[in-house]
């Protein structure tokens, strides 16, 4: 059965979410060009959530970036359109395609909704228990040549595929956050993965103009192989440097180290704020399970404890966690003794800069950088005045670049990724890293 | 063309900010003035300048799109709000596509010349930032023909008409010789506005304008000759000015130093669903101009400051051609020689033209009215050119060259 054939009965499962409201714009957008396409076939996406004010939020973001889509596809509307006489102005098209876009979507709150798709899209709560209670519903429910498709981050897929009841037709095609924008997608093949749906994941991706880079199946995979360890890393420097600087202080040291002078998007600390503390945990707890690793962190559970949680607002803002935003920056962080927030804006943050010392020579972005179509000159240039200095930033810096470059090491060493490639193309493209951490700069 | 029957001056004038892309206070998501603010605005800024506002006789209010824009029809009646003396008047809204505002004031200079009106008040106005560029190119779409053009032209509509000139422009003189042209009109425009503070590139600090002017066009993205910087903005703003005749200067209080006459003008319009009979030539501005100038007795090399309908860079260069500046084909080197900058020997657009101070399309011709009495009168502030000539000249044209009003003024 081909792809063509597939995508006329979709269902996305946790539809509301962040994850699964990216996939759902993505597949409803696809749907609906082709249906405009095809007027003869029809094409179906079944949203799925158990939340109902999701499922409405959700189909209200359809509605708007539906809109935003056909805006910036105007030529292509104005081309399918070309034989509607009642279809004059960009205005009528577009309000044409948006209504195109909600006519394939059906919502609902049981997965009996997905009974009749051939692709089903997973995205829900990452916990086995909760997976498995879905596969084992939907093994019951959909056709036996219905092919499945998770956006697991860390569940591995094969023992998932066989205590469902669904060997062979289960696939990891794990989006990056957020999915419509994100131009990796993480393609996982279990063992068992059957090669019909390994050729329809591929030819899917790049339908969606996605990337993918594989990974085995083995927990965490590559990105949250490295994300993981390199928080957990993260949170094991903090505790080094707690004694000496005082909790808050060395937060905010190894934060902004891993931003300024590693060169990253966003500083550690930041990054699982971005992802949701709680979210952290319960990766760390999968692979735990799976790789008999001590992956535990006490630091993590306090703060959850406390309440403290990060992850974003349904609007986008970002939720305090390990610290506070303003402005989507950072300008606070959690001190847990005394559950509040200690902003940046004080004379500690500055004395804590001090301690760092000057960023390398000539002064580099991130952002600058991000934009360079080879910032390798650059990237070398600023390695090696990192090397030279005789800074405490320098040394954190130069520690958790080792510890990041060994992180990625083992993910090779392990087989979870074919090669060094893969994981600095993950990173690279997963987390907009200007360099992949098995390189050597340092 | 008769010689003007009686003497009509100007005087008077002013106009708004042209708020829109570039301009520091604008924020496309937060609220905005309506119709309503920059008719006072303008409205007032006229009534400032002289003693009693009872002298007025009449309003005209020139706008294109309104009914669109802002869902308000009804513009001669909402332009009684500048001030009470003006109820229970005559007041009306005309329509010519872009060049409404040039329209207005064709329609004023009539009310004046007919006896019936000796003081009447010319405003323009449009408030565009309503929607985005892309179904703004809807409603400009209305100035063509839109039965028999809308459905198969661009999405971005008169950008793709003006493209198509400037295709066949480029096929006459060059296509490099074209852009480099286009390219400087667009550093004209910007290094004029940098003058004005009420227009909408007045914040533009960009170092090397050439080189954004130079910028390649993205057929797939816009179109294929044009780039945005060709590209006048979405634009709100309004424009007044006073038409009087000599009577009514006298009521306004107003000297004769401080007006300009109209020495002649020319109104025409082309068939609107005819493509044009010549795609590198304005032909209705050509002939609008000609009959303005016949009217004044002047030629042009007895004008010393220009306004024309710069909407498009390409547009900016066919007007240098239909003015009779430059042979056919030769307006290209005259831009490019630096004659239309402020410091040329025909300074065009010093208040930053459509492209530079922004084009509210139904007040452009009134705001070209404007800029050049101010020029004539020694009002013009940081934009003042020195005049070598006693005569300027302003071309306003509406759609695709299809309605046009010229006017001839004399300081």
């Amino acid at each position: 059965m081909d792809l063509n054939t597939r995508l006329r009965q979709v269902a996305v499962v946790g539809a509301a979410g962040k994850m699964g409201s990216g996939i759902a714009l993505l597949l409803a957008l696809e749907l609906a060009y082709r249906a405009l396409e095809q007027p003869d076939a029809t094409f179906i996406l079944n949203l799925i959530d158990m939340n109902d004010a999701g499922l409405q939020g959700l189909v209200r973001y359809l509605r708007d970036q539906a809109a935003k889509d056909g805006e910036k596809q105007i030529n292509r509307l104005r081309a399918l359109f070309r034989d509607r006489a009642d279809l004059v102005d960009n205005q009528d098209m577009v309000q044409e395609f948006v209504f195109e876009v909600l006519l394939r979507i059906r919502t609902g709150k049981t997965l009996a909704l997905a009974a009749e798709s051939l692709l089903v899209f997973e995205a829900a709560f990452e916990t086995e228990e909760v997976k498995h209670a879905i596969y084992r519903d939907l093994a019951a429910r959909c056709p036996a040549e219905t092919f499945f498709l998770t956006n697991t981050s860390s569940i591995p897929l094969q023992p998932l595929g066989e205590a469902c009841g669904i060997p062979g037709r289960l696939i990891g095609f794990h989006f990056y956050n957020p999915p419509a924008v994100q131009k990796l997608v993480e393609l996982i093949r279990p063992r068992d993965c059957a090669p019909e749906l390994a050729a329809l994941a591929g030819e899917l991706a790049r339908t969606l103009r996605k990337t993918t880079v594989p990974a085995n199946d083995i927990a965490g995979f590559i990105g949250n192989g490295h994300f993981i360890r390199d928080g957990l890393y993260a949170i094991r420097e903090v505790e080094r440097l707690a004694p000496e600087h005082g909790f808050v202080p060395a937060l905010y040291l190894v934060d902004r180290v891993s931003r300024d002078f590693l060169l990253r998007p966003m500083g550690i600390f930041q990054l699982m704020d971005y992802v949701g503390i709680d979210v952290f945990q319960l990766i760390t707890r999968v692979m735990a399970a799976h790789l008999g690793e001590d992956l535990h962190s006490e630091l993590i559970d306090r703060v959850l404890a406390l309440g403290v949680k990060g992850g974003q607002a349904p609007g986008g803002a970002q939720k305090p966690g390990f610290l506070d935003y303003q402005k989507g920056r950072p300008a606070a962080v959690y001190d847990p003794a005394a559950g509040a927030y200690a902003s940046l804006d004080s004379p500690w943050a500055r004395e804590a800069d001090a301690r760092l010392g000057p960023l390398p020579e000539p002064g580099q972005s991130w952002k600058a950088l991000s934009r360079d179509p080879d910032p390798t000159a650059k990237l070398t240039a600023w390695f090696r005045s990192l090397r030279d200095l005789d800074t405490l930033g320098a040394d954190l810096a130069r520690r958790h670049y080792r510890a990041s470059r060994e992180t990625g090491l083992g993910l090779v060493r392990r087989g979870v990724a074919d090669g060094p490639e893969d994981v600095n193309e993950v990173l690279k493209l997963g987390f907009f890293h200007l360099y992949g951490p098995i390189t050597d700069y340092l | 063309m008769k010689a003007m029957p009686r003497p009509v001056y100007l005087a008077a004038g002013a106009y708004t900010v042209s708020l829109g892309p570039g301009r520091r206070e604008f924020n496309p998501r937060t609220g905005r003035p309506g119709l309503d603010h920059y008719i006072r605005e303008a409205g007032r800024a006229v009534l400032a300048q002289i003693g009693d506002p009872a002298v007025i006789d009449e309003g005209v209010i020139g706008n294109f799109m309104a009914a669109r824009f802002n869902r308000q029809g009804h513009l001669g009646s909402l332009m009684t709000i500048v001030h009470p003396s003006l109820e229970y008047k005559p007041a009306l809204r005309v329509e010519g596509a872009c060049a409404s505002g040039g329209l207005a004031l064709a329609t004023g200079i009539k009310s004046v010349l007919s006896g019936l009106a000796d003081v009447v008040l010319v405003m323009g106005v449009e408030v565009q930032n309503t929607v985005k560029a892309l179904y703004c190119a809807d409603y400009l779409a209305g100035a063509g023909y839109y039965a028999g053009e809308r459905k198969d032209g661009p999405a971005f509509f008169f950008p793709g008409r003006f493209s198509e000139r400037a295709g066949a422009y480029g096929a006459k003189v060059g296509p490099a010789l074209a852009r480099s042209a286009m390219a400087r009109w667009y550093r004209n425009a910007v290094e004029h506005a940098r003058l004005n503070p009420d227009a909408q590139e007045y914040h533009n600090s960009v170092p090397d304008l050439l080189a954004h002017g130079l910028t390649p066009p993205n057929p797939r993205t816009f179109t294929e000759h044009l780039n945005l910087f060709d590209c006048s903005k979405v634009s709100d703003g309004a424009a007044a000015i006073l038409l009087a005749s000599g009577e009514g200067l006298r009521r306004l209080g107003l000297a004769r130093q401080d007006a300009v006459e109209v020495a002649g003008f020319g109104q025409l319009a082309a068939n609107l669903t005819a493509p044009p009979p010549d795609l590198t030539e304005l032909t209705t501005c050509r002939l609008a101009a000609a009959q303005a100038m016949a009217m004044a007795g002047i030629a042009i090399q007895d004008a010393g400051v220009f306004e024309v309908h710069d909407c498009f860079t390409i547009s900016g260069l066919l007007s240098v051609e239909a003015l009779g500046l430059a042979a056919p084909g030769a307006g290209a080197e005259l831009v490019l020689a630096g004659a239309t900058a402020r410091t040329g020997p025909f300074p065009m657009n010093t208040g930053g033209g459509l492209i530079g101070y922004g084009h509210p399309t139904g007040a452009s011709g009134v705001r070209m009215a404007v800029d050049l009495w101010r020029q004539l009168t020694g009002r013009a502030g940081t934009c003042q050119v020195p005049l070598a000539r006693e005569h300027g000249i302003m071309v306003s044209m509406g759609g695709n060259d299809k309605t046009v009003v010229s006017l001839v003024l004399r300081r």
